[in-house]
């Protein structure tokens, strides 16, 4: 490349670059005087929490959990409810019951012998060694450095040996051609989907859609932060995880089961 | 032992014309319902998310399982030095081939996303038994071919029992990756033992068989060339043993999960109460598969007619198809354990039987990967001196004076 044209090269990458700091800084002004205009405090916070969250690398410093306290008498069906709106679920229509995606499903338990029986919301309990990341050929079904467990679209081949695996039945296979999906949760035909802790509200600062919709009944955290208030519930009430005999660690557990 | 004579059948005969074409018009229909089911999707089959390994998967473990079994033929002149063994061994080489090809291609286009063959064979997970077979069959493939090629070609003879005992340690080591497939898994009752290993190892050494001597009998016949009592007696009297140690490891299978708590309730459902799964092991598996043949294996009248030992053959075929329908449909079928001891109720089919009918998208698939495999075997026979061109007792007997 000859010098003159090196120059030109050097002196393009400038102006561009002039060009992006412009337009961040107005694209964050905008967001930062609406934040103020709308709803000042609140939404600002989210603002900052959402860039320094977002720009923040994925450490295992921090693994998301959720406890899930089952005495409270909640309406499971609105955290279901939930969390369809939020991934755009329920839009198959040519599947049968058996075949629709449901990424959290409400349980009832009931003990045979004395008729005690409670209901519990159900999804991926995103495991320390979770069985589904060990069978993925493809290293599709991977777990994020904080714990999240999820599958990687693009890797997926379909061949569903991570449904095979799951001891808790959290995942499903996309049976046909989906439309009007969410931009947040792209879903194809031939792959498997499970919950996936809303990585994308989490990555936000947000909370998972279920946990927003419980009324209080579940608190979502950092399990390796001892002062967080999941932490603290744990240390003090006597929690359980689902198949505990399996020794997966689970990173979803449960109050009253 | 005289001088043996290998030649390519002739296939100029009718009846070996309408056997290719046949099968070619099979693979077409076959492929015409994948694509229906790729482009509509998993829904047109009876597949759901608890039943999510169906009927092409029953087939294709058949052909995997029964592509090891093949080879024992082969492995037991090459390996073990059996001298009997070795007119047989060609043909055995490539029907294990043939059978794996046929297998692996039902697999492959019964993925979700068959389009991307290409991630599969450039990501790999190690601590995947999936990752471990991709090597394991694409392995057994090259090695087998390299096998049958020093079986063919006379001046490389003298590395048939070197890459003959290599072949025979990579089967049973493939063999024991497929069972590993269902026996690694603690989500499922029915599997979770490490002794579907072993298990799918003696399977294979009778289903193999069995497509074996259906094929050479078949064979045989067709061509119009000899074959002697001393081989069929030998390959018959295997069979026997073979399909006798299966219902010994199908024993213990259920000893072993009937003596373990974790374990009883799931083996109770397939032998008394799990309705069609109760019903096919009964009646499909032990007593077509395992009691009819041997009835007529070790029955003095009966043991020396060649059609009742082609039919004891098929009931081998259809028997080892039923046990793993039941291992494989029957074992997602039974539910999971999220509580176990507790009932268990959802919007999501939790703490029911899973219902699952076969679609016929699902059957074309298996019937497809089953032409394959016997389009490969026969073509080759057409185009390799595979089969000698008698088996009579004074060629096939080696202490024959």
């Amino acid at each position: 490349m000859s010098s003159k044209a090196s120059n030109q090269t050097t002196e393009q990458s400038k102006t561009d670059l002039t060009k992006r700091k412009f337009l961040s800084g107005t694209v964050t002004g905008s967001m930062v005087a609406a934040g103020v205009s709308v709803a000042p405090g609140i939404f600002l916070t989210q603002v900052a929490q959402a860039r320094t969250n977002t720009s923040a690398a994925v450490t295992s410093d921090v693994r998301w959990g959720i406890v899930i306290d089952t005495t409270k008498k909640v309406d499971w069906n609105k955290c279901v409810d939930a969390c369809n709106r939020e991934h755009g679920l329920g839009n198959e229509t040519k599947s049968n019951q058996e075949q629709k995606t449901e990424y959290i499903r409400v349980v009832k338990v009931k003990n045979k012998t004395t008729g005690y029986s409670s209901t519990l919301p159900v999804m991926c309990q995103h495991c320390e060694t979770p069985p589904c990341v060990d069978v993925c050929p493809t290293g599709a079904s991977m777990k994020r450095e904080d714990g999240i467990v999820y599958v990687d679209r693009h890797l997926c081949i379909g061949c569903r040996y991570c449904m095979m695996a799951c001891p808790y039945k959290a995942r499903s296979f996309v049976h046909e051609t989906l439309t009007d999906q969410k931009e947040n949760t792209p879903r194809g035909k031939g792959c498997v989907e499970s919950c996936n802790m809303c990585v994308n509200r989490i990555d936000q600062g947000l909370k998972p859609a279920c946990v927003d919709a419980s009324e209080g009944a579940m608190i979502f955290g950092d399990l390796n932060d001892k002062s967080s208030e999941i932490s603290k519930f744990l240390a003090i009430q006597n929690t359980k995880q689902i198949r505990a005999d399996l020794r997966l660690n689970t990173g979803v557990r449960y109050q009253g089961i | 032992m005289k001088y043996l004579h290998y030649l390519q059948i002739k296939g100029n005969s009718k009846a070996y014309i309408t056997f290719i074409v046949s099968l070619a018009v099979i693979i077409l229909i076959g492929l015409l319902s994948v694509y229906q089911m790729e482009h509509q999707g998993h829904w047109i089959t009876g597949m759901n998310n608890q039943v999510v390994w169906g009927l092409p998967h029953v087939f294709a473990i058949f052909l995997i399982v029964a592509a090891s079994g093949a080879l024992n033929v082969a492995s037991i002149s090459s390996a073990l030095g059996k001298k009997a063994y070795k007119p047989l061994a060609r043909l055995s080489g490539v029907m294990a081939i043939g059978l794996l090809v046929g297998g692996l291609v039902i697999l492959l286009l019964d993925l979700g996303r068959p389009d991307r063959l290409i991630v599969a064979m450039t990501e790999f997970n190690f601590t995947s038994i999936f990752t471990w077979n991709i090597f394991l069959y694409s392995g057994f493939i090259g090695i087998v071919a390299v096998y049958s090629w020093t079986m063919l070609d006379r001046p490389y003879n003298k590395f048939t029992n070197m890459v003959g005992t290599v072949a025979f340690v990579w089967r049973l080591i493939l063999t024991m990756g497929t069972g590993s497939i269902f026996g690694m898994l603690i989500s499922r009752e029915a599997y979770d033992s490490a002794l579907l290993a072993p298990m799918f190892i003696i399977m294979s050494f009778s289903f193999g068989l069995a497509v074996y001597l259906l094929y050479l009998l078949t064979a045989y016949r067709l061509s119009e060339r000899p074959l002697g009592d001393y081989i069929v007696t030998r390959l018959r009297n295997l069979l026997g043993i073979f399909v006798a140690a299966v219902a010994f490891m199908v024993l213990i299978y259920h000893l072993t999960f009937l003596y373990s708590s974790e374990h009883r309730d799931v083996s109770l459902f397939i032998l008394l109460d799990g309705g069609i799964y109760t019903s096919l092991f009964w009646i499909g598996q032990i007593i077509l598969g395992t009691i009819a043949p041997l009835a007529i294996i070790y029955t003095p009248s009966m043991k020396n007619n060649r059609n009742l030992l082609s039919l004891a053959s098929v009931l081998i075929i259809l028997g080892g198809f039923v046990q793993l329908y039941i291992i494989i449909i029957g074992g997602q079928a039974y539910p999971i354990q999220l509580f176990p001891g507790y009932e268990v109720t959802s919007t999501f089919a939790d703490g029911i039987v899973a219902q699952y009918s076969p679609s016929i998208n699902e059957f074309l698939l298996g019937i497809a990967g089953v032409s394959i495999s016997l389009l490969i075997i026969t073509i080759a026979l057409r185009l390799f001196h595979l089969l000698p061109l008698s088996l009579e007792d004074k060629y096939a007997n080696p202490h024959h004076s």
